[in-house]
């Protein structure tokens, strides 16, 4: 161990995650295809583990970055010590009865379905029937007023765009100028914290960080519903499941990332703009860097928790704490840890949360490169690029709020380095002779700019998602493959359902199975959707094309020639 | 003349008088009865049913009333737990060795059980009306639901009447005589149904109401009571866990060694 180095403490891996805002197009199918893994479930209608926002606007739960008012996170006490912000252990406790600061289902939304059956059933009338929506909470008519991305692309922004509580931070100069400013979006997931105060709330202490790979998790026969999580986490991203009564929360897809899978929101990003690798920290100092006196220095104290997987001490000390060979090697080459500690371009969102949160985010371009084409000048000039950015105080100050708790200097610096690569590849695309002083002005050689642009701009698959498989020797049965019977677990099949103490109680249905009970349900039931006494409402998605499926038209009259025989092909009528 | 053995209670309700059948049935039987379904009955639920272990909470779907409702019922059934503890478990003579009178006991026995129960009751109300009048709290509730809410309302309601209506209508009565040695007699294991005959209608339909209330307990969302998190005062705020040895949601295989 060299002389100058403080000794490493106890090294711990983090899977991490880093999204490049670049490159997001706000098309939401991560949202959607994590819904479709995840959260697709009564009690979870409202639920999105992965959430897309438009920015500037509220967010989904609504304005959850308003602390003052959510009190989730962590702060520094009087005595400079780190505490919960929402209040320590006896305050919980004696709160427990009733959370004072809960968010209000409207302040995520009111999940809703459409009564479609009516545009089946409706007898003849002047009008066309309306699909009207219902509320899944109340199974009542309802007016649509909100969702988890309301105002998806600035939408309505001259009504709601006040509410942007980042806005409120900054100053008075730029409200509500929107369309002529800048708009981005920003996908988010758990953050996986370092230090996270969901885990700290639980009063049952079952939510819990894996020491292997950093994963938090809520473990669901510990959860007593005690509902801290939810007000503890900053970023709102634990959920309550108002039908089993307990707390959710994106689970980074062990299930996946446990054999060497991205998550499914990364499988499926259409932009791939999200990279997945290890990190490797010291545990023994995100306390200290968590307490760090000024909120505008946690992020390099966050970044210095890192450690480099290439120096042989940080090697050694990671054999030493029992971390495999094999995931050494990944922390070695992770994107991530190269795009937050190598190039530098990687920020954390909201670090004055002192969570110290592990899915990291590559600011924005876009919006300067857009003011500078629109002046009509050269966008891909790097002078010009520089200049736009010294000038363009609003978006560098916006991403400022978000991503460095209001100190512009370093989203500067990553702004700079990302026109700077813009600027130096354009010389290499059109066969111009390369100008080494671009890098230099950003303080980096040719070399890592090009190395920079192949991870940013060509990396494939491998090179975006560099997961180490867990230990497993057991990873067949993991994956669920159907080579082994799907029913084939503890209680066998026929388990769940309702069971007598409520929604789905007597322990957890594998994953394939209650895919195949949804199936099955589905198809076999007579009402396809969660509230018994719809009637038949139809899903053309099982459909196999043949006849009529069951419940598209209602039964017909006794004595009508064509009954109601779903299974058979329909008699063409003359 | 020979005295009917309930009309001898009655003339002299301090005396014990000899139970009979109905009485061993309702003052030994019952309460081990009782005591075994809330035993093992809660060991089972543990085991079988861990993931359906939890306050099924509400406050998502309103919280005016909660806010109010909740907190009332939940404090006030803990000072009336406290009460209980200390009226059943702690002997007269304990009392008067420290120096407290009877009567000084029974005062600040009746003052604050009388606060905590109608805290309690009061509160319940409001949380049974909201159950009622919010229409998803309403749809979320299940069956064994409303027959909890039917039995624990009862034996409050039964309890605190008898406290009211024994202070209102005779000077009090003092259970420390009769009901208390008769529960710290069934847990030595030496029942004596006896001590129970003469007691007031009241106390002995709260005692029972409270019997089968607790037979019933394991078998509801009434069971959050036992795992009330006091550890959380005590350990580390960030739990660190090690991945399971089995991984995803199967338990490992029976019969063949895992290789390496």
């Amino acid at each position: 161990m060299s002389g100058d180095k403080a000794p490493i403490g106890r090294v711990m891996a983090q899977m991490a995650m880093v999204m490049n805002l670049d490159k997001c197009i706000g098309c939401h199918t991560c949202s959607v295809t994590c819904k479709q893994a995840w959260t697709n479930r009564t009690g979870v209608e409202y639920v999105w583990f992965n959430n897309v926002e438009t920015r500037p606007g509220q967010g989904y739960p609504r304005r959850y970055e308003d602390q003052e008012r959510w009190r989730g996170g962590w702060e520094l006490n009087k005595r400079g010590r780190l505490s919960l912000k929402a209040g320590g252990r006896f305050k919980k406790l004696i709160t427990i009865f009733s959370n004072p600061v809960l968010p209000s289902l409207d302040d995520y939304y009111q999940p809703w379905t459409y009564d479609y059956e009516t545009l089946t059933n409706a007898p003849l009338q002047e009008h066309t029937p309306v699909a009207r929506p219902k509320s899944l909470i109340t199974g009542k008519d309802m007016s649509i007023k909100w969702s988890a991305n309301w105002d998806d692309d600035l939408g309505g922004s001259a009504e709601h765009g006040e509410q942007d509580v980042v806005l409120g931070e900054i100053s008075e100069k730029i409200k509500l100028e929107f369309e002529e400013t800048f708009m981005f979006y920003l996908p988010r997931i758990c953050e996986h914290c370092l230090n996270p105060s969901c885990a700290a709330s639980c009063p049952s202490g079952a939510i819990y960080k894996r020491e292997e790979d950093g994963i938090v998790l809520v473990d669901q026969d510990r959860c007593r519903g005690w509902r801290m999580c939810v007000t503890g986490c900053p970023y709102k991203k634990v959920y309550f499941n108002h039908r089993t009564g307990k707390a959710e929360k994106c689970t980074f897809c062990f299930p996946r990332v446990e054999v060497g899978l991205p998550t499914v929101c990364s499988e499926t990003c259409v932009g791939r703009l999200r990279y997945i690798g290890l990190v490797l920290y010291d545990a023994d100092r995100v306390l200290e860097a968590a307490t760090t006196p000024e909120d505008t220095d946690l992020y390099e104290a966050q970044r210095s928790v890192l450690l480099d997987p290439n120096d042989p001490d940080v090697v050694a000390a990671a054999e030493r704490d029992g971390i495999p060979r094999d995931w050494i090697e990944a922390a070695q080459r992770s994107p991530v840890h190269a795009l937050i500690n190598t190039f530098k371009v990687a920020l954390p969102l909201h670090p004055e949360y002192r969570t110290m949160p592990m899915v990291w985010y590559v600011p924005p371009l876009s919006p300067v490169v857009d003011a500078v084409r629109e002046t009509g000048q050269d966008a891909e000039d790097h002078r010009n690029l520089f200049a736009a950015v010294d000038a363009l105080r609003i978006p560098v100050e916006y991403l400022a709020q978000l991503f460095t708790a209001g100190d512009p200097a370093p989203v500067d610096a990553v702004l700079r380095r990302l026109a700077a690569m813009r600027a130096y590849m354009r010389d290499i695309n059109l066969g111009r002779e390369p100008d080494p002083t671009i890098p230099e002005r950003v303080g980096m050689g040719e070399e890592q700019m090009y190395d920079m642009y192949r991870l940013l701009a060509l990396a494939k698959y491998d090179e975006r998602y560099v997961i180490p498989p867990a230990h497993a020797e057991q990873a067949h049965s993991l994956e669920e493959l159907a080579t082994e019977c799907s029913l084939d677990y503890e209680g066998g099949p026929g388990m769940g359902g309702s069971g007598p103490f409520g929604e789905t109680s007597g322990g957890a249905a594998p994953l394939a199975v209650e895919n195949y009970r949804a199936l099955r349900d589905r198809q076999t039931s007579d009402t396809p959707a969660a509230p018994a006494g719809k009637g038949t409402r139809v899903n053309l998605l099982n459909w196999d094309g043949k006849g009529s499926p069951p419940g598209l038209f209602p039964p017909a009259e006794p004595g009508d020639g064509t009954s109601g025989d779903s299974d058979g092909e329909v008699e063409p009528k003359p | 003349m020979i005295a009917h053995p309930h009309a001898l209670a009655a003339a002299h309700p301090a005396t014990a008088a000899e139970a009979g059948p109905g009485g061993v049935f309702l003052w030994v039987i019952l309460p081990y009865i009782s005591l075994a379904f809330f035993v093992l009955g809660h060991i089972w639920r543990y085991r079988y049913d861990k993931f359906g272990w939890t306050t099924r909470s509400s406050q998502l779907y309103e919280n005016r009333l909660l806010r109010i409702g909740s907190p009332l019922f939940h404090f006030g059934i803990l000072v009336v737990l406290l009460g209980h503890i200390g009226g059943l478990l702690i002997p007269e003579s304990w009392t008067d060795a420290a120096g407290i009178s009877e009567h000084t006991y029974h005062v600040g026995a009746v003052v604050l059980g009388t606060i905590a129960g109608v805290c309690t009751l009061g509160g319940l109300a409001l949380l049974i009306y909201r159950r009622r009048t919010v229409g998803p709290v309403f749809s979320a509730t299940t069956r064994n639901d409303k027959a909890m809410y039917v039995s624990l309302t009862v034996t409050i309601a039964l309890g605190l009447s008898a406290t009211v209506v024994a202070n209102i209508v005779g000077g009090g009565y003092n259970y420390r005589t009769t009901i208390s040695p008769w529960f710290r007699a069934l847990s030595y294991g030496e029942p004596d149904a006896n001590l129970m005959t003469g007691v007031p209608l009241l106390f002995q339909l709260h005692a029972i109401s409270a019997l089968i209330l607790f037979a019933f307990w394991p078998f509801t969302r009434l069971v959050h009571m036992l795992t009330a998190p006091l550890g959380y005062l005590t350990r580390p705020y960030i739990v660190y866990r090690s991945r399971d040895d089995r991984l995803g949601n199967r338990p490992p295989r029976r019969g063949w060694e895992r290789v390496g």
